[in-house]
């Protein structure tokens, strides 16, 4: 498995063709207590860039980019109930969605974790 | 960009305890501490928490009362010394031009205390308008502080013992870690507490003070705004402006009866004329399901009709859900009212509430 990142501090895990995709650790910290995240419908197709969920804090609304071309094919609806996973477990148990790949050659433009950490550092 | 914004004589105190530094009417101000906003928030609730408000507009108003009653709607020879009153600044058309406090915290003169935003365009108006009868002096060389929440006055029986006779909305002058302070017992929280305003180079000094007793922590703006929302209180700028009435703003009570009765203020016949016609839109509280709503969020009825706007909103932490303001047409006014609000294309079931969402905790004596 691999996990790539973007610029939008959005995390990509790939096995096989679904990509499993979040918000970073990072991002959660500087959004503070994430009370609401709003995910698409299982189905729906993205094309990278598309903002496709919108993560709120106590203070503001977050747009969520899709990192990837694909289709939605599962969404984490514990989210709805417990939306401060987001801040607890970002890259585990705060995960967003599930994408089956269009390209995965997408990848190849995404950050790795050393890049992602110098971006962020 | 930060050196072309303003600094409170807090503000190396705020980049020391880690507060997380924002622009906010043109000062450089902390939106939240390490705590973050919903900590900051519940601490407030729960004990005590100190802001700094230095921002805010302070100023002392000597000479004809009467001239500058003209331009606001509180009654002044009603409010005696020790004594402080909520009131609005209006237009010609009755618009709001700002909300601000006015009291008598040393017997003779009046103190102001006006928003940060408005401040320049609300002093130069008030001097403007009583030219010849009354002084303004503006006290730029003082700070404000904040000590908000159910513990904060335990933090003054130790620090400023004779401050805690006071009841809400009663003010004076005290000494307070050696400086000449004026204390009045509000907030902008819906908690009990005081708002202090200290000589500059005091305020760093009296913050450590405040902040040493162990209630105490430091909040930013983040939690005061989720603080004030809860309390059912308006921002400036957002929840009312120059365009909404206090009828509209359902802020007719901050309309002194006796100025009301002779309706000797800035836009008193269109006032008159709404609170006999009831047909204007007036602010509500609204609280949701799911989502959220933001300001500029449109209010519909349950056939999709738009019948407002949300002017403030976000998640209350003690109401635990999500809250919001907004003006409304009058027939969906009765709390208890079902309608939608559009977040992002989406309705979202909201009831229209009775406000404070929280209740207010005031000491009254």
């Amino acid at each position: 498995m691999t996990t790539r990142y973007t610029e939008d501090h959005e995390w990509i895990t790939v096995d096989g063709d679904i990509a499993t995709v979040g918000i970073t650790a990072y991002a959660a910290g500087q959004l503070g207590d994430v009370v609401f995240v709003e995910l698409p419908e299982v189905g729906k197709t993205l094309s990278k860039g598309d903002e496709f969920a919108v993560v709120e804090s106590v203070k503001a609304a977050s747009e969520v980019y899709a990192p990837v071309d694909g289709e939605i094919t599962a969404i984490n609806d514990a989210l709805e109930g417990e939306p401060a996973t987001v801040n607890e477990d970002a890259t585990g148990a705060g995960w967003f969605v599930k994408i089956k790949l269009s390209d995965a050659s997408q990848l190849d433009g995404l950050m790795d974790e050393a890049a992602y950490n110098a971006h962020t550092a | 960009m930060t050196d072309t914004l303003l600094k409170t004589p807090l503000h190396a105190l705020h980049v020391e305890l880690g507060g997380k530094m924002v622009p906010f009417a043109g000062y450089d101000m902390p939106v939240q501490y390490p705590l973050g906003i919903m900590g900051e928030h519940n601490q407030t609730r729960e004990k005590a928490g100190l802001f700094d408000v230095s921002h805010m507009g302070q100023a002392r108003y000597e000479g004809d009362e009467a001239a500058l009653e003209a331009l606001i709607t509180a009654d002044l020879s009603t409010l005696n010394s020790g004594e402080q009153k909520y009131t609005l600044l209006l237009n010609e058309k009755g618009g709001i031009r700002d909300d601000l406090m006015v009291s008598r915290p040393w017997g003779e003169h009046l103190f102001l205390v006006v928003n940060a935003a408005t401040k320049d365009n609300d002093f130069a108006h008030i001097e403007a308008a009583t030219a010849g009868k009354g002084k303004l002096v503006r006290l730029d060389d003082r700070a404000l502080l904040a000590l908000q929440g159910p513990a904060a006055k335990d933090v003054m029986a130790r620090l400023c013992p004779a401050a805690c006779e006071m009841i809400f909305m009663q003010c004076g002058t005290f000494e307070l870690g050696g400086a000449e302070v004026y204390i009045s017992r509000s907030g902008y929280t819906g908690e009990d507490g005081f708002e202090i305003s200290i000589p500059a180079d005091k305020a760093d000094a009296i913050a450590r003070l405040i902040l040493a007793e162990d209630e105490v922590e430091a909040i930013g703006l983040g939690a005061r705004d989720s603080l004030r929302l809860e309390a059912g209180l308006c921002l400036y700028g957002h929840d009312m402006d120059e365009n909404r009435t206090p009828v509209e703003a359902s802020l007719i009570w901050a309309l002194a009866r006796t100025r009301r009765d002779r309706g000797d203020f800035p836009g008193a016949a269109v006032i008159a004329q709404q609170i006999e016609d009831k047909t204007c839109q007036k602010r509500v509280g609204l609280k949701l399901t799911g989502a959220p709503a933001r300001e500029g969020a449109e209010i519909a009825d349950k056939d999709g009709n738009i019948i407002g706007t949300v002017t403030s909103g976000g998640f209350g932490p003690t109401v635990s859900g999500p809250v919001a303001m907004g003006y409304i047409d009058r027939d969906f006014l009765e709390p208890g009212t079902e309608v939608d609000v559009l977040v992002r294309g989406k309705a979202r079931p909201a009831t229209i509430t009775k406000l404070p969402f929280v209740p207010a905790n005031f000491y009254r004596g």
